[in-house]
């Protein structure tokens, strides 16, 4: 038994002094992340850290912030909330840093946001929840809490906005059973009746179901003039492929943002021709008329990422980017300090990102509004504004 | 069944006690004390999930249902109805019994591959519920605001605090696990394991004492449950799914699932292993684990609390005489 014991404490001993050495390093600016880069997250996840060490990296190459170089301290929560948990904690407590981007999904979000409040540490989450900016029991924003992306009922609005415009009446909903899609139906179950649209199917399944003809055979019999697929990950292909050999591309298919990333449209194998979304401007940069504000930063940001790892943009990459760069430019503007870093973002207007121009203020920590998306069809394979 | 000699044991709470207060000091591992709450939440489920597996050599791939269950019953009792947490936990063991006893005696009369798919099967049944029922259990996102929990006004808001808390609770469910096991349940139980049919014909009432010792698994997983909600203040399905179930069956393995001792190993061992040690290997955090696990069921299928006695043997310094298996 002692010498168990004995084993079990140099063990301990061994393994945490092979944890990075962390004290006394006043000289650098530490930024903290908690991203999903592994796991049933991942196709979240891993753009937003690739996005956010791409920036990291170049800004040190240029000096750091202010001649201080930075510190990105990324940690993989797996899409795992007592990981994300545990992760928030130590990077606001031992690590210390000035702010936390992520998590990347709503429900490790909400996890965390009792976190920053308590350590009182900025957290900019890059996940869609509205509940990750509203408190319900006040009505008002959590004070240390931000997020970066756009809110469901902005898509729905744009979704609706295109389909009536188009004479459509009757629609069917397709959602997966995870928060963000949950999320995503009841936006679309709230807002219908405004525009006049009557559901008259609905169907879900799960983020791991690896065929949908069933669910889309129920609707077909339904006869809806639009699907509304709300959803993000493989199951977004698959809903497509489906609902394209069923012989169902009669019926109009709108993915939620999720979509957005050109490697669905390639792993959707041309059956994605004709399906509509609702995508941040970050996506669609080359398309973006020369006058639009956000321009380019998305051009930049496009030259940037495509140059350095050798694949296309997508929509979450462009909420790492949000998020690092506001804090970013706050410690330019206040330093090291955390309250006054969380008063900067809070007083944020006008700034330029992937996802839309933002406008920060003490009742809105998402800053967004309908002109951050886009509508947009997939044609030859690639994104095009919708008429 | 590996004697713990009684020094050692007595090391053994001395470390318990003084431990976090050395952790806090330590800069880099200051954190480990999160770590351990944890630790101490998990070696809850683990102690009763060790008498089940080892001990009855019952098999259950569903107990993340039964730690789910506990902790969304003190979660939505003290967040919809604001009642005591304390009052709660005891509703959430209620409950939790009522459901281990509806599934284990039909469920009890399979062995092997049967009753492993049974509890397979449930543990999903209870994370659909978890997840679909979104008025009740606020579904996927999950639901915050769970208070902490507090004794008389003194309440447990400090990592340390709730250290004492869960690990004091640990002890005492220590204890009485291993009178259990030294009663006539415990050996009702080893008849059991080594032969139901013998058993049977020896007069011992199986089906009654498979039914106890998972009754009394499925509550300690419970408490354990109601543990963890206090403690994040928020909970999700997500965590109560397969993979956890099968996270316990780790911990009970590479510990040692016929040891309690082993039980409070492997617990505390996976909860370092997979939230901090791994983390340097970063994406192949998965791999190193993996072959952590098939290190430990190839050379040391006792688990790792076998370890002791194997290399005495080794070194042929034998004490005492293979026979004795007591714990």
């Amino acid at each position: 038994m002692t010498i168990m014991i004995v084993g079990l404490v140099s063990m301990v001993l061994g393994f945490s002094s092979c944890d990075k050495k962390t004290g006394g390093d006043v000289d650098v600016y530490k930024i903290g992340a908690v991203f999903a880069v592994t796991g049933g997250a991942s196709f979240l996840g891993a753009p937003e850290k690739k996005t956010a060490e791409m920036i990291i990296q170049r800004v040190n190459e240029n000096g750091g912030i202010n001649g201080r170089k930075v510190e990105l301290i990324v940690m993989d929560s797996e899409g795992d909330s007592t990981k994300a948990s545990l992760q928030v904690k130590k990077l606001m407590t031992k690590e210390n840093v000035l702010a936390v981007l992520g998590p990347s999904t709503s429900g490790n979000s909400i996890a965390v946001i009792p976190l920053a409040e308590k350590h009182e540490t900025p957290l900019i989450s890059c996940a869609l929840s509205y509940k990750i900016v509203h408190n319900d029991k006040t009505g008002k924003p959590y004070k240390w809490v931000f997020k970066v992306a756009q809110a469901d009922s902005q898509a729905v609005d744009m979704i609706f906005t295109h389909l009536v415009s188009k004479g459509i009446k009757k629609i069917a909903i397709m959602s997966v059973t995870t928060g963000y899609g949950a999320s995503g139906r009841s936006e679309i179950i709230r807002l219908a009746p405004k525009y006049g649209l009557e559901i008259v199917a609905e169907e879900k399944y799960g983020p791991k179901d690896t065929d949908m003809t069933v669910q889309l055979t129920k609707i077909k019999s339904f006869e809806p003039e639009a699907i509304i697929n709300w959803s993000v990950g493989p199951t977004q292909v698959t809903v497509v492929r489906n609902w394209k050999d069923l012989g169902m591309d009669n019926i109009k298919m709108v993915q939620s943002a999720g979509f957005g990333s050109l490697k669905n449209v390639e792993l959707a194998a041309g059956s994605a021709e004709g399906v509509l979304l609702p995508l941040g401007a970050v996506n669609i940069a080359e398309l973006l008329p020369a006058d639009h504000p956000q321009k380019t930063v998305t051009m930049e940001y496009l030259k940037e990422y495509k140059g350095k790892y050798a694949e296309m943009v997508s929509t979450f990459g462009g909420h790492a980017w949000d998020s690092l760069n506001m804090v970013i430019k706050a410690i330019e503007k206040v330093g090291a300090d955390k309250a006054k870093i969380r008063d900067e973002l809070e007083n944020a207007t006008g700034f330029i990102g992937q996802h839309g121009v933002f406008n920060m203020s003490a009742a809105d920590h998402n800053g967004l509004d309908k002109t951050s998306y886009n509508m947009v069809v997939v044609k030859n394979g690639t994104w095009a504004i919708a008429q | 069944m590996f004697r713990i000699g009684r020094r050692s044991r007595i090391f053994f709470v001395c470390a318990l006690l003084i431990a976090p207060w050395i952790i806090q000091v330590i800069p880099t591992i200051s954190h480990y004390l999160d770590v351990l709450v944890f630790a101490g939440i998990y070696t809850l489920i683990t102690i009763g999930l060790s008498l089940l597996m080892g001990y009855a050599g019952q098999i259950s791939l569903g107990h993340a249902a039964f730690f789910g269950i506990g902790a969304y019953i003190s979660g939505i009792l003290t967040v919809q109805y604001e009642w005591n947490p304390w009052f709660c936990m005891l509703v959430g063991v209620v409950v939790t019994v009522l459901v281990a006893f509806l599934i284990g005696t039909p469920a009890l009369k399979l062995k092997g591959h049967y009753l492993a798919m049974a509890t397979l099967a449930f543990g999903i049944v209870v994370f659909i519920f978890f997840n679909e029922e979104v008025a009740v259990t606020g579904g996927p996102d999950g639901m915050g605001g769970i208070p902490g929990l507090s004794i008389w006004g003194y309440s447990f808001d400090t990592e340390l605090k709730y250290y004492y808390l869960v690990w004091g609770i640990v002890a005492a469910v220590f204890l009485f696990s291993v009178n259990l096991v030294h009663s006539r349940l415990g050996r009702a139980l080893r008849a059991i394991h080594t032969s139901e049919i013998g058993a049977n014909a020896m007069g011992v009432n199986v089906s009654v004492y498979k039914i106890q010792i998972f009754v009394y698994s499925a509550a300690l997983a419970s408490i354990a449950g109601s543990l963890y909600a206090h403690y994040i203040n928020f909970i999700s399905p997500g965590t109560f799914d397969l993979s956890f179930s099968v996270k316990l069956l780790i911990m009970i393995v590479i510990g040692g699932m016929y040891s309690i001792w082993g039980a409070i190993l492997g617990a505390v061992l996976i909860s370092f292993l997979s939230f901090e040690w791994l983390e340097m290997f970063k994406e192949y955090e998965i791999l190193v684990f993996g072959l952590i696990l098939l290190f430990v069921t190839i050379f040391l299928p006792d688990g790792i609390i076998s370890l002791p006695k194997k290399l005495r043997g080794i070194m042929g310094k034998s004490k005492k005489p293979s026979g004795q298996k007591r714990d």
